[in-house]
């Protein structure tokens, strides 16, 4: 029977049973992956306007050239190094002393683990708007707080100044993504060899020894993994810009990929904001080749 | 394990409190304002523990009341679809997903190693470089604003996920489980349902949690490509409460609370599984 046959051949042919099987994943990927991002290429050599789709003609490099000779674009790629740096950095340091502090196995450490959790459940956006509601200028909690214990005596516009908001904005990142920093760092702590420990000991090391030459190199691999992730998706950060702040005041939290949202989406530039989102992508590539050599490297140990 | 002297005890303590008041606060603060009167969140200095409680937030979001805001009687649409979205994401990436990560795991092809090298990178492409051709597809298919194109929009970044952490845990699984059962006279696909499956079900139950996750927390794709409540989602329903100049407070953090009580839930219940999760997938590599 003709159906038997193919159901033979499958059978015995691992070759062609495992495109059955990874194809249906394969059209999915070429579909909604690498055709939008080779079109995205194509587009970022164009003058596309979704406004006047007539005008549609190849530029080259033009739009590149054009954002790498404005200053303004610089001024935003400073704003997203700033952000992702700081939060990430402040993450890192926050998410090991967390870890450590639930390590210790104090009363309460697995309530702590729990509630740790918290945080990293929140939807972005309702983390951008549970801060909104707190840094509120007339009726915010951080204003009521600040005052009654008596740290400001009038109430303080927190995202209406430049520099001031991006900080804001880093600090209710900084509540949202350091317990991710926390599980990747505990799990890496589940794993430590006691023996090294008393070893260590014996040998009378100070705890701060300890910590330092034995306990931080063996976290290496978890917190190079965490820093490289958070990087990631620090620098493609969207959701809490356009909630908290909508890249304001006077483009003080603007970062890349709010920027390129306003490009594309309010001002209708699909030339202008593929460029700049493949110019987003190229920075992750750049991060992500850097993820695949330290996971490669650091696999071993 | 180390003795710790009083001294690192009790600071110990202390941090554990600073830490736990950090966490919580915040949440309890929106928990707070979405059990309060407009009127009453509107005082100087901010009252800690309101004085009444009401439910009235919550009930306007549920009821069909002429007097309920028309955006917040539309929230209940937009859970609804926030349910259904994520829920069909994480199904069609599970089957779609199980399948190719099996394929990868145990399967010798021509192709492999490329085939899972392209869709590891693809976890790393940023939703802002895939969005203007998808934009500009759909509007020319009519088909913005529609939740099926949400839902296979959503593959991707939910399946790249499942296939890279599904194959991990279908690598953990001793081969001679697999032979035996085909010696036995399962055929390759038996073998796969009878034989693997059943012993991947933490894994599979995992990713299935954290591609829900990610497609209920989705909130660029579903900001462009939706403009009504036939597909509008929830975290797109929630900024809606915040405009430009009016801005209403009660009504924005009830939405927030209804919008983290899934994730919560599913976190703190499968909080084992997800750390499991979570580290043989992203600290393995």
């Amino acid at each position: 029977m003709n159906y038997k046959r193919i159901k033979n051949k499958i059978e015995h042919d691992e070759g062609l049973l495992g495109w059955i099987f990874i194809l249906p994943a394969i059209l999915i990927i070429v579909a909604i992956i690498f055709y939008p991002i080779l079109r995205t290429l194509w587009l970022s050599l164009t003058s596309y306007s979704l406004a006047y789709p007539w005008r549609n003609k190849f530029v080259g490099l033009g739009n590149y050239l054009d954002f790498f000779s404005s200053a303004k674009f610089w001024a935003t790629i400073g704003r997203t190094a700033y952000f992702t740096f700081s939060s990430t950095g402040l993450e890192i340091i926050l998410g090991i002393a967390i870890a450590m502090l639930i390590n210790m196995h104090l009363k309460g450490w697995r309530f702590l683990r729990t509630i740790v959790l918290i945080p990293w459940a929140v939807p972005t956006v309702v983390n951008a708007i549970i801060w909104k509601w707190i840094y509120n200028a007339e009726y915010g909690a951080l204003n009521g707080l600040l005052q009654s214990l008596h740290i400001i005596d009038k109430y303080q516009s927190w995202l209406s100044v430049p520099w001031r908001a991006m900080n804001m904005v880093i600090l209710a990142d900084i509540w949202k993504c350091t317990p991710f920093i926390v599980l990747m760092i505990s799990a890496s702590l589940a794993t430590m060899p006691e023996e090294l420990y008393e070893a260590g000991e014996i040998d009378g090391t100070s705890r701060w020894q300890s910590f330092k030459y034995i306990t931080l190199p063996l976290l290496k691999p978890a917190i190079m993994v965490s820093l490289v992730i958070r990087t990631v998706e620090a620098f493609k950060a969207f959701d809490i810009i356009y909630v908290l702040t909508n890249g304001g005041p006077a483009n003080g939290t603007q970062i890349i990929s709010y920027m390129t949202y306003l490009e594309s989406f309010s001002f209708l530039n699909m030339g202008r904001g593929s460029a700049l989102s493949f110019i987003v992508s190229i920075f992750i590539l750049i991060l992500a080749i850097i993820y695949i050599k330290i996971l490669y490297t650091e696999d071993g140990v | 394990m180390r003795k710790y002297s009083k001294g690192i005890k009790i600071f110990g303590y202390l941090m554990m409190i600073i830490v736990v008041i950090w966490i919580l606060a915040p949440v309890y603060w929106l928990v707070i304002s979405s059990l309060s009167t407009q009127a009453d969140l509107l005082v100087k200095p901010p009252d800690w523990i309101p004085d009444h409680i009401t439910f009235k937030n919550y009930l306007s979001i549920f009821g069909d009341e002429q007097s309920v805001s028309q955006t917040a009687s539309m929230f209940t649409k937009a859970l609804y679809n926030s349910i259904f979205v994520s829920f069909f994401v994480t199904l069609i990436s599970l089957l779609v997903g199980t399948l190719a990560s099996y394929a990868f795991a145990r399967l010798n092809f021509k192709g492999k190693k490329i085939g899972m090298l392209a869709i590891i990178a693809t976890r790393m492409i940023p939703v802002v470089s895939l969005i203007i051709p998808i934009y500009i597809l759909l509007n020319k298919l009519s088909l913005l604003d529609n939740k099926f194109s949400l839902i296979v929009v959503y593959l991707s970044f939910t399946l790249p996920f499942v296939v890279y952490i599904m194959s991990g845990f279908f690598q953990g699984i001793p081969h001679e489980l697999e032979e035996a059962a085909r010696i036995d006279g399962c055929s390759r696909i038996e073998a796969l349902i009878r034989v693997i499956l059943p012993l991947s079900g933490p894994g599979i139950a995992a990713v299935s949690i954290f591609s829900f996750l990610l497609a209920w927390d989705q909130f660029f794709y579903a900001l462009i490509l939706t403009n009504s409540y036939a597909s509008k989602t929830v975290p797109v329903a929630i900024t809606e409460f915040t405009g430009r100049h009016t801005i209403n407070y009660t009504a924005m953090t009830t939405g927030g609370v209804l919008a983290a009580i899934p994730p919560m839930i599913i976190v703190i219940i499968f909080q084992r599984l997800i750390i499991k999760g979570l580290t043989s997938g992203a600290v393995k590599g």
